[in-house]
């Protein structure tokens, strides 16, 4: 099969291919974000298209499922030149695309959800009676089991993720197009989707996976397209090239995929926690007894799904919200529900907070990068006077922060989100990180951001660690958790059910506490605590 | 990743758009006009003179302007904390009850230059402590901000009706009015002050409260903007999380922002009561906080912008007033309409074009938008 770069023919004697691009172009002025990009999807392949945030690949998945048009260029499906000008015309080309936050109505079930902007005419009943038996078809040829009556908001993320591809395959694409697949899902259910996927192509479907990680394309792709800058740098068979060479290809550099670090030299615990429980709003126990030292000089990383206690450990820990019930002391500070500590009070206990989600917490996206680098440290006497802030004082030290973590453009006065995810991280955690706290809470420090800033985030963790600091790492990136962590904690529906040291991690058991199918790793765990 | 629908130019979005906008109320107005079997540009040309021509058209004018700018800040102040204060009316005419009592009981005693502080105080103080209580509602109890405002609207105004038919009316008359202050109570008219420097100029209800309002928009520029409490504002308003993060509590934001809101608003009373009543009565406020949304929409929360659309509004009233005077085709509620279109196009639809301008100037300029 032919994957060679260029605006090559589908080669004769072979089928033509489920996907053509022939140089297509997409200018946001000034950033050309598509140039020239040719790219052929053999029918009946897995093709993944890697490159870093920014590459383009969104806005080319886009172009195709047609959200944008092209500035100019050719797409070509099945052979034929078939121009998409909306998502409608990409269905009707037979194109389905799963976005990486599903578009499901919670309160529907799994057969209303389907059938959705589907229905097949102003009654119901019919249209629930055809697509439930449709259902069932597509479910035994591809094994995409779900129960069609089920509430969508009752079901786990890996599957309501098999409720979107079952929507797409129900309109009849036979072309899929996956942005992130596995960022939600334990690495079980990631395998679980990738036989899927696999089954797919046995009957013809032909998958284009959008991702950043490399694993996944060596494991479940066919051919693997690379962006860098908005062009297409190299087309490969993935049997043919490696992870090195790829995330070679991706930056433009050679890259470090393992992070370099000595042995930790743990000191005093600076923050214990003791059977910390959340109960929210809606009486939901989003913590269940939560206890862990973290000690000076150590990474003490939480793997976990997505949605699992993470989040709201973090922002337990942080003063954000207060505990139900259960007890945490940062330095000598006793902190529970009657005697909680505000965020504010929390820094002056120099403890600081690199929050999960940026974009909703971190920073303000509205406000100009100086305002974003000063935020939760606004009343510092050195960038607020009696009455007016030091603005210039403020811009010169959000000068000096972008220069040290390279954060590019270095203009303090662009907004907040005119900045690409890697940089808006990168200001983020010079603010935190500069403050030299003893502890550091640290959630998704790598989400969205390209691979030539993970290295550098990561590298700041590290040096963050051997200066002494505590720090709690976050991440649904199971691979980050085990090159950074000293000790691993493992947190399922709130619990942390299993600890294991970084020496003895595997991803295997690891993932299994993640899904809580492992009762011996827990017990072993236990027995590692002690 | 990219989004096409990033930003305009600075000056395309506060300065054209709104210009695009105003422009297509008038069209409107004018087709309006002449279905009527008048002539639009006569129309046009009168209310023009009528609120620019002379000298006393140019102070009605500025009058109407000086209550536009306070209840313009008032929305915008809210606005940048997140929360819609649409009770810029009852705001107002309570603020004219703070400074009416404070007239009342003190004019006897005090000189203009006690008085005056003590009425800006009293404005404030009334105008924001009606702003207070829904403020603590939503802060505390979440009640949405914008049905209490309303509500307190009606509230306010029954409780001026009571006040005054029962408590404040002037003893012995029927009109339900306070007795008229002492003249040093009185703020010095334009025309006044102007003469004392031996500038003459024609008698209007003008008076010192447009520098008053010129100074609160200084004064809310520098808090916005270059104070740590701005910031707090804003950052409620943009980003309620990121603000709790930052250990900013919205609660106390939401109280704060409301109370400025609600101060600002009561200062229609200085200029109302003190300026030009010399006494309480019904309905001074005569929709200013309600107009006040569409000032400080189409002057997008800034104090800049204020300014200019109150003069807009400023000129739409004077000038509409002068139309229905002129020419008996157009009623009173002729002009009230075409008021209505502007605060339509400028306010509730002031993005609409904002979609098909950005493509237009993709398209004229390649090269200069920044992607966002």
């Amino acid at each position: 099969m032919t994957v060679a770069g260029g605006a090559t023919s589908s080669g004769t004697g072979h089928p033509a291919p489920a996907i053509q691009l022939r140089g297509i172009n997409k200018r946001f002025s000034p950033v050309h974000a598509n140039r020239d990009v040719n790219l052929v999807v053999p029918a009946g392949t897995i093709h993944g298209i890697v490159g870093e945030n920014g590459a383009g690949k969104s806005t080319l998945m886009s172009i195709l499922y047609g959200f944008y048009q092209a500035d100019s260029g050719v797409i070509e499906v099945g052979g034929q030149v078939c121009p998409i000008n909306s998502p409608e015309d990409a269905l009707a080309a037979g194109i389905g695309m799963v976005h990486q936050h599903f578009m499901l109505v919670d309160v529907f079930s799994v057969l209303e959800n389907i059938l959705l902007g589907a229905e097949g005419g102003p009654l119901l009943a019919p249209g629930m009676a055809a697509a439930r038996k449709e259902i069932a078809r597509l479910e035994a040829d591809y094994g995409l089991e779900v129960d069609p009556d089920a509430l969508v908001g009752d079901l786990a993320v890996g599957l309501r993720q098999r409720v979107e591809l079952l929507k797409a395959l129900y309109r009849g694409a036979n072309i899929l197009i996956l942005d992130e697949p596995t960022g939600v899902l334990t690495p079980q259910e990631a395998d679980r989707l990738f036989e899927i996927l696999r089954a797919m192509r046995d009957r013809g479907v032909t998958v284009i996976l959008i991702t950043h990680k490399l694993q996944e394309i060596m494991a479940i792709t066919d051919n693997v397209s690379v962006m860098r800058a908005g062009q297409m740098v190299a087309h490969r068979e993935t049997a043919q090239t490696t992870r090195e060479e790829l995330a070679e290809l991706m930056v433009g550099r050679k890259v470090l995929l393992r992070v370099e670090k000595s042995v930790a030299a743990p000191g005093d615990a600076l923050l214990r926690a003791d059977g910390l429980s959340l109960i929210d709003a809606a009486k939901v126990t989003r913590l269940d007894g939560v206890s862990l030292d973290l000690r000076a000089g150590e990474i003490v990383g939480i793997a976990g799904v997505t949605g699992n206690g993470q989040s709201e450990l973090l922002e337990v820990l942080s003063g954000i919200l207060p505990p139900s019930r259960g007890r945490f002391t940062v330095h000598d500070r006793a902190i529970d529900q009657d005697h909680p500590c505000t965020p504010e009070e929390m820094r002056d206990l120099n403890l600081a907070h690199v929050p999960e989600d940026r974009q909703r917490m971190g920073m303000i996206s509205a406000f100009a990068a100086w305002e974003t680098a000063i935020l939760g440290y606004h009343c510092d006497p050195a960038y607020t006077g009696p009455i007016l802030l030091k603005t210039n004082a403020i811009i010169d030290d959000t000068d000096g922060k972008m220069a040290r973590f390279d954060v590019r453009p270095a203009d303090p006065q662009l907004t907040s989100d005119s900045f690409s995810g890697g940089n808006q991280q990168k200001l983020v955690l010079a603010r935190e990180i500069e403050r030299q706290p003893d502890i550091l809470l640290v959630g998704q420090p790598t989400r969205g951001v390209d691979i030539g800033a993970i290295e550098f985030i990561h590298q700041q963790l590290i040096d963050m660690r051997d200066a002494g600091c505590a720090v709690l790492l976050v991440s649904v990136e199971l691979e980050e958790i085990l090159s950074l962590s000293d000790r691993i904690l493992v947190m399922f529906e709130g619990r942390i059910v299993g600890e294991v040291a970084a020496a003895d991690a595997d991803a295997r058991i690891i993932g299994l506490m993640m899904a809580n199918a492992h009762e011996k790793a827990e017990t072993e765990g236990a027995a590692a605590h002690g | 990743m990219a989004d096409p629908s990033s930003k305009l130019p600075t000056w395309v979005d506060v300065g054209l758009l709104p210009l695009i906008n105003v422009a297509l109320a008038f069209v409107v107005s004018g087709l309006l006009i002449a279905a009527l079997g008048q002539d639009p540009f006569e129309a046009t040309w009168i209310m023009l003179r009528g609120a620019f021509g002379y000298e006393e058209s140019l102070g009605y004018t500025f009058y109407y302007t000086t209550n536009f700018i306070f209840t313009g800040l008032a929305v915008a102040v809210a606005f940048h904390a997140g929360l819609f204060n649409i009770g810029g009316e009852g705001q107002a005419y309570i603020g004219g009850l703070g400074v009416a009592i404070a007239c009342l009981a003190l004019d006897q005693y005090l000189p203009f230059g006690l008085l005056l502080p003590i009425c800006i105080l009293a404005a404030a103080l009334f105008g924001a402590g009606w702003a207070f209580i829904p403020a603590y509602l939503l802060a505390k109890r979440g009640s949405h901000v914008v049905i209490t405002t309303i509500m307190f609207n009606f509230i306010a105004a029954s409780l001026m009706v009571y006040l005054l038919v029962n408590v404040m009316i002037k003893p012995g008359q029927m009109s339900p009015e306070s007795r008229e202050f002492t003249s040093n109570a009185w703020l010095p008219y334009m025309h006044e002050v102007l003469g004392w420097f031996g500038w003459e100029v024609a008698q209007s209800p003008l008076n010192l409260s447009l520098l008053w309002a010129l100074v609160c928009c200084v004064l809310v520029w520098g808090l916005i903007w270059h104070t740590r409490w701005g910031y707090e504002i804003r950052a409620v308003g943009a980003n309620a999380d990121a603000a709790v993060y930052a250990g900013i509590s919205p609660s106390k934001i939401i109280i704060l922002a409301m109370c400025l809101s609600g101060a600002l608003s009561g200062f229609v009373g200085i200029n109302e009561i003190m300026g030009v009543q010399h006494r309480l009565l019904l309905d001074f406020a005569a929709g200013y906080g309600f107009t006040g949304i569409a000032v400080s929409l189409m002057g997008r929360n800034h104090p800049v912008g204020i300014i200019l659309a109150a003069l807009l509004f400023g000129a739409l009233y004077q000038g509409g007033a002068e139309l229905a005077f002129e020419n008996s085709a157009f009623s009173p509620d002729l002009i009230v309409v075409i008021q209505g279109l502007v605060v339509l196009f400028s306010g509730a639809l002031s993005y609409m074009l904002r979609g098909p301008m950005e493509r237009l100037y993709l398209r004229l300029s390649p090269g200069r938008l920044v992607e966002g």
